[in-house]
């Protein structure tokens, strides 16, 4: 272990009865960083992050946090935003920050806290009054009230609007330049390609890739992905592109993006409609966790 | 310690004001027990109530039937054994009971309280039962209305109500709801957020309590003959015992259904046998023994004790020390079953 590892989990598992729902995971977590933790659902990343973040006991395999094993003083130390909490009723937002800061030792000045999550608008509203964007961003201020060094996002922007994301996603970015360490997990592909600095992703228990999302990207995929719609597809019978089908478009996966759309044109085919796209986390995701229906 | 008082406190505050700020439940929890009283009172002002209670003294190996006096054998009439006058003859004067005959007495007597209908009614059917003369005795006790007993009574229970459900529901809410579950993510111990509940609650209930005891005692002159501050202690304890028992059904259910079952079933009994609406004088003795099993039990003796008679505090250490061993029973016992999540 280097004094930069934040966390350091080792042949971690977690047995529930007969499900062996994490099975021998082990990564580290540097200081400083972004971890995201990916995977279908089911996969074992909410009871992944769930042990790390002292909420449950592992079956076997250690957790420890700057080297020492998770103490009862952890809990003071770290910040979770579940992926959905229920606040007590009839609470302003305000209400809800000064009881949530009340129970930790150290505490952020709330002002400060208000301006980083942009509360400032909504701060006597009934906390079951706010909109979904607002609601993360009130949840994400209690999960900083105590400061921590150590942050745990579950799912933080699912259900959230395409502009509400992108506002949570800029708060996330605050706090990585602040120098804390945050452990995401998350279905979007692209939040994780954009926030974090290294992944994981895990299936069935265990883990099937990791590293640098660009490198990731770079180690599977030497091609890019040419879209045409599915109708121009009998044109390309006689040429020596081949696709696959996805709804009402074929996707051609090529390593010479020149070469292909010459082969396009020779065959015929309107490019019109022609998308050109690189790689995509989402693209790699769906190669290793399979396509069969598992929600 | 220091953080810790502050984490109760907090907590404590943040459930308070979510009470206070239910304005429907807390207009519910004011407005119901005084409509239950004035009700009541009404209800049971006028004639028509059906049962006559009399309680009998006489040789243990006599049968309260008709061999003992012709008037025992009149079947709207409940006898029941009594073994001293001393205790059986404040029943008499408080109404918690209609007649009583000692046989064993020379020469045989009973006696009645001259504000009694019902007793009226009763000297009447033993003129007429043809038996021995019985002695007629005058008790001198002041009368007390049976609105002054049931009063006691139908608060008691509306307490019991509003501690059992009070805490219970809205512990198995957070927990199906996921809030205890982010509280188990702060440094928040179990034991801290428990007696936050529990202060909380009992704030709110003896605060509400304090109003609609004197909106009653206002509006129908309700007696009281002891001290206030012997009777709030009484009650504070009592509520405090009757939380910490919705505690225990608490502490591990994440379904509002089952939870709201089983209070039904736990407060159900303690409506009937702890001696809300009627005495339980005469009432089977495994029955009596049940009832002593309840915090409701002692705290309507030890409340009507005080109201009634003006007992004081240490005439009163029986129900004090049940409702005080019950608290810390199941106090432990709902720290300990405790659990944040759901399985």
């Amino acid at each position: 272990m280097n004094s930069e590892t934040a966390l350091e989990v080792r042949e971690l598992v977690k047995h529930f009865k007969q499900v062996k729902a994490v099975n021998g995971l082990s990564f580290d977590v540097k200081t400083g960083t972004c971890f995201g933790l990916l995977g279908p659902n089911g996969a074992g990343k909410s009871t992944t992050i769930e042990m790390c973040e002292g909420l449950l006991t592992p079956t076997s395999g250690s957790i420890r946090y700057r080297g020492e094993p998770l103490g009862p003083r952890y809990r003071e130390r770290v910040g979770i935003q579940f992926q959905s909490t229920a606040l007590q009723d009839h609470l302003t937002v305000i209400e809800n920050l000064r009881f949530f800061s009340a129970l930790y030792p150290v505490r952020r000045s709330l002002d400060e806290l208000i301006a980083l999550c942009r509360l400032e608008d909504f701060l006597d509203r009934d906390s079951r009054k706010l909109s979904g964007g607002q609601r993360q961003r009130l949840l994400l201020a209690i999960a900083l009230v105590n400061d921590p060094e150590l942050l745990f996002l579950d799912e933080p922007t699912t259900g959230l609007d395409p502009q509400a994301r992108r506002n949570f996603w800029d708060l996330v970015r605050d706090i990585k330049a602040a120098g804390r360490t945050i452990v995401l997990t998350t279905h979007y592909m692209e939040e994780a390609y954009l926030l974090c600095d290294e992944i994981v992703i895990v299936d069935a228990g265990q883990i099937i890739a990791r590293g640098v999302p660009s490198q990731l990207l770079a180690e599977h995929f030497n091609d890019s992905v040419l879209e045409v719609p599915a109708a121009e597809a009998p044109k390309l019978a006689g040429s020596m592109l081949a696709g696959t089908p996805k709804g009402d478009t074929l996707e051609i996966q090529t390593p010479d993006v020149n070469a292909a759309v010459a082969a396009l044109l020779a065959a015929g085919v309107s490019l019109a409609q022609l998308r050109i796209r690189p790689r995509t986390l989402e693209d790699l995701f769906i190669e290793l966790t399979g396509r069969g229906l598992r929600e | 310690m220091k953080a810790s008082l502050r984490r109760i406190a907090a907590a404590a505050w943040a459930r308070s004001l979510e009470f206070v700020r239910d304005r429907s439940s807390l207009g519910w929890n004011l407005v119901f027990p005084i409509l239950m009283v004035i009700g009541l009172a009404f209800v049971f002002s006028g004639p028509g109530q059906p049962l006559f209670k009399v309680a009998v003294i006489a040789p243990a190996e006599a049968k309260l039937d008709a061999s003992l006096h012709p008037f025992l054998d009149t079947p709207q009439v409940q006898f029941y054994r009594e073994d001293s006058r001393d205790a059986a003859l404040p029943k008499v004067q408080r109404h918690r009971i209609d007649l009583l005959i000692d046989f064993t007495a020379t020469p045989p007597a009973y006696w009645v309280n001259e504000q009694s209908p019902k007793g009226a009614l009763l000297e009447r059917l033993i003129a007429g039962s043809g038996g021995a003369a019985l002695q007629r005795e005058v008790t001198t006790g002041k009368s007390i209305r049976y609105v002054d007993w049931v009063a006691p009574g139908v608060l008691g229970m509306n307490m019991m109500f509003a501690c059992l459900f009070g805490i219970g529901y809205v512990i198995v809410r957070y927990r199906k709801n996921g809030y205890l579950k982010r509280l188990n993510a702060t440094p928040l111990r179990a034991f801290e957020f428990l007696l936050a509940q529990l202060l909380s609650r009992l704030a709110l209930i003896l605060v509400v309590n304090v109003l609609v005891f004197g909106a009653c005692r206002l509006l129908l002159g309700l007696r009281m003959e002891g001290s206030y501050l012997d009777l709030l202690i009484v009650v504070t304890l009592g509520a405090f015992s009757m939380i910490a028992m919705g505690l225990v059904v608490s502490a591990r259910l994440a379904s509002e259904e089952l939870a709201g079952g089983i209070l039904n079933v736990i407060s159900t009994p303690m409506m009937v046998v702890c001696g809300v609406f009627f005495s339980m004088d005469g009432a089977p003795r495994a029955l009596q023994i049940a009832a002593d099993f309840f915090p409701l039990t002692h705290l309507l003796n030890a409340a009507r004790s005080i109201m009634l008679d003006g007992t004081g505090l240490a005439q009163l250490g029986y129900p004090l020390g049940m409702m005080a061993l019950m608290s810390a029973v199941f106090l432990g016992l709902g720290a300990a079953l405790f659990k944040w999540r759901q399985d």
